[in-house]
């Protein structure tokens, strides 16, 4: 404390542009990553192949007549039902900052302002990609045999991040509105859950109601695992693919403009 | 001239709660100027707003003659700001946090590395630097926060409310580190609610009350303001306090006031004597007194004598 004159004549250089700055955020993110390996093994690990295995078990004899036959249907959704629920931490993450006052640094810093929320939701992507890896290893071990083989597995799981990406979006707005970080994962379970059981993840819609299969097919979650299902098993097509990345697309187009803004015009109190 | 801080009829309110209604100053480069008021006065409001965090609804400010709103990133080059509430990232360690605000001041990746490692040195946070800042105490996040404030060697810097809840050795040691940042030629916007403090630190004092700053000058300009010396009177429980203020003021023309106490009045004296001449009223009229004292002039009593003397209820 006694020498902060220390030996420090150096003044900063050029503000950092916008992909510096992003830099800087993604580093922060795998910091956070790094710091907490623990609830990184838990939220990427333990919990998707518990999740793998009580779907498996639990349904396959009863809706497909075997576990191993079943898993066939059920691992594209998997990878969704366990990679969707991981991106409301976008908007706890943008919550937390806000509420514990890191935002007000950020906020009189000179660099590229939403380089703060575009960095952390890039580099988040790193935990989806651990989860994908261990619900793929999982599945192979417990007998998923994907028809479209590797390359079919690739972009499978390239989508599934991409899917991610959109979803962030929603949850990051979600974040940027609360006032408390519990309220953002609470209010996003709301939002998640709902979506993701009333779709194809788990169950074939074509034994539904017609009007309830039309509901259920609108779903974002189903189109998004109907192209990842298609993707897996070589038979996706143009259609699947456009619905796909277009609802991609969409939630991108809708939430990052709204999630920049408000959090770029957010008033502090 | 041009000011480092330079504030004209700066206005903001929150839900039809006017905040700040008017806040005027001046501060010249190298000075250390404390905003001292009592809580929801408008100190963080007017810091937010010169700090670029608020738009203000009405009324201008420059920092080194950047306009707040209009040349943002300007100003942002220019100040740091160290808050109440530490403003760091808790899941990350010192270091950690230090070398992502240094990345973001525009310092290199090397030059990060370095400055991290001096700055948790010089600030005493040597061995703890590499510990998440979740588990540090009060004082060590204090001390963190204003390394990551100082890092970027910024012409003003903006502490709000620095030492609020931190143990008195930790006070100290923020002071001095205070010192030494003005020494060195950064201009400080200190807010307090610690006469104390802006006693103890300030060049000069801004009063703010009800979103206006009514007093500025040295701390001693202030101090004499209210009279120079306050007379404390504790009373028996039987004697009418409001008696006796009447009485101060009829026999010596004395401001006096009571505490919500009901027991205690505090009147301002030019000097000693007319302390004694007082007393001796009370003597005369055989007022029971449980004890009374004359002391230097509390944070109470400067705002009790200012909103006073400019014709406002006070509001206690």
């Amino acid at each position: 404390m006694s020498s902060i004159q220390a030996s420090r004549a150096r003044k900063p250089g050029q503000s950092p542009g916008g992909l510096t700055a992003t830099g800087l955020f993604m580093r922060r993110t795998l910091h956070h990553m790094r710091n907490n390996i623990f609830g990184l093994a838990v939220e990427a690990v333990l919990s998707p192949i518990i999740m793998l295995l009580i779907f498996t078990f639990l349904f396959g004899g009863a809706i497909a007549g075997s576990a191993r036959e079943y898993i066939q249907y059920l691992l594209p959704g998997i990878l969704v039902l366990t990679v969707v629920p991981m991106t409301v931490y976008s908007g706890t993450t943008i919550c937390t900052d806000i509420a514990k006052g890191v935002y007000h640094r950020f906020r009189t810093l000179p660099f590229w302002q939403p380089a703060a929320i575009f960095g952390s939701i890039i580099a988040d992507s790193l935990r989806y990609a651990v989860a994908l890896l261990v619900v793929l290893t999982m599945g192979f071990g417990l007998g998923f045999r994907p028809d479209g083989g590797l390359e079919g597995t690739m972009a499978a799981a390239l989508y599934v991040l991409l899917f991610a990406f959109g979803t962030s979006w929603v949850f990051a707005l979600i974040g940027n509105a609360a006032k408390r970080p519990e309220t953002v994962s609470g209010t996003s379970m709301m939002i998640v859950y709902p979506l993701l059981f009333a779709s194809n993840v788990l169950v074939d819609t074509s034994t539904m109601p017609r009007w309830l299969q039309v509901a259920i097919d609108l779903n974002p979650i189903s189109i998004a695992v109907t192209l990842i299902r298609g993707l897996l098993h070589g038979t996706a097509n143009a259609a699947q693919l456009a619905a796909g990345i277009g609802v991609v697309l969409l939630l991108i187009a809708i939430f990052a403009p709204l999630t920049i803004n408000v959090y770029l015009r957010r008033q502090i109190r | 001239m041009t000011y480092a801080i330079e504030a004209k009829g700066l206005r903001k309110s929150f839900r039809g709660h006017e905040a700040v209604r008017g806040v005027d100053l001046a501060i010249r480069q190298g000075e250390l100027f404390a905003l001292l008021g009592p809580n929801g006065a408008g100190k963080t409001t007017t810091l937010h707003m010169l700090t670029t965090l608020l738009r203000p609804d009405g009324g201008t400010a420059y920092i080194c003659g950047s306009d707040v709103v209009a040349e943002a990133a300007d100003v942002r080059r220019r100040i740091s700001v160290t808050g109440q509430y530490a403003a760091l990232d808790e899941s990350l360690t010192g270091r950690q946090n230090l070398r992502l605000f240094a990345g973001l001041h525009g310092f290199s990746h090397k030059e990060a590395v370095v400055l991290a490692s001096e700055l948790l040195e010089s600030f005493g946070l040597g061995d703890a630097g590499d510990r998440t800042v979740g588990t540090y105490s009060g004082g060590m996040r204090r001390r963190l926060d204003l390394a990551a404030g100082i890092l970027s060697q910024p012409e003003v810097m903006f502490l709000d409310e620095p030492t609020t809840g931190l143990d008195p050795q930790s006070r100290r040691e923020l002071w001095e580190a205070i010192r030494l940042l003005v020494k060195k030629g950064t201009t400080v916007l200190l807010t307090t609610q610690y006469l104390e403090e802006a006693d103890q630190l300030a060049d000069r004092i801004g009063f703010i009350a009800d979103g206006r700053v009514i007093a500025t000058g040295t701390p001693e300009q202030l101090k004499a303001s209210t009279g120079g010396k306050t007379l404390t009177i504790r009373l028996s429980a039987a004697t009418d306090p409001y008696e006796i203020c009447r009485l101060f003021a009829d026999e010596h023309g004395l401001s006096a006031h009571t505490d919500e106490d009901g027991v205690t009045v505090k009147a301002a004296v030019r000097e000693a004597s007319l302390a004694h001449a007082a007393i001796g009223t009370l003597m005369e009229h055989q007022t029971a007194i449980k004890d009374f004292a004359l002391s230097d002039p509390s944070l109470d009593d400067v705002f009790f004598a200012l909103t006073a003397t400019t014709g406002k209820e006070a509001t206690r």
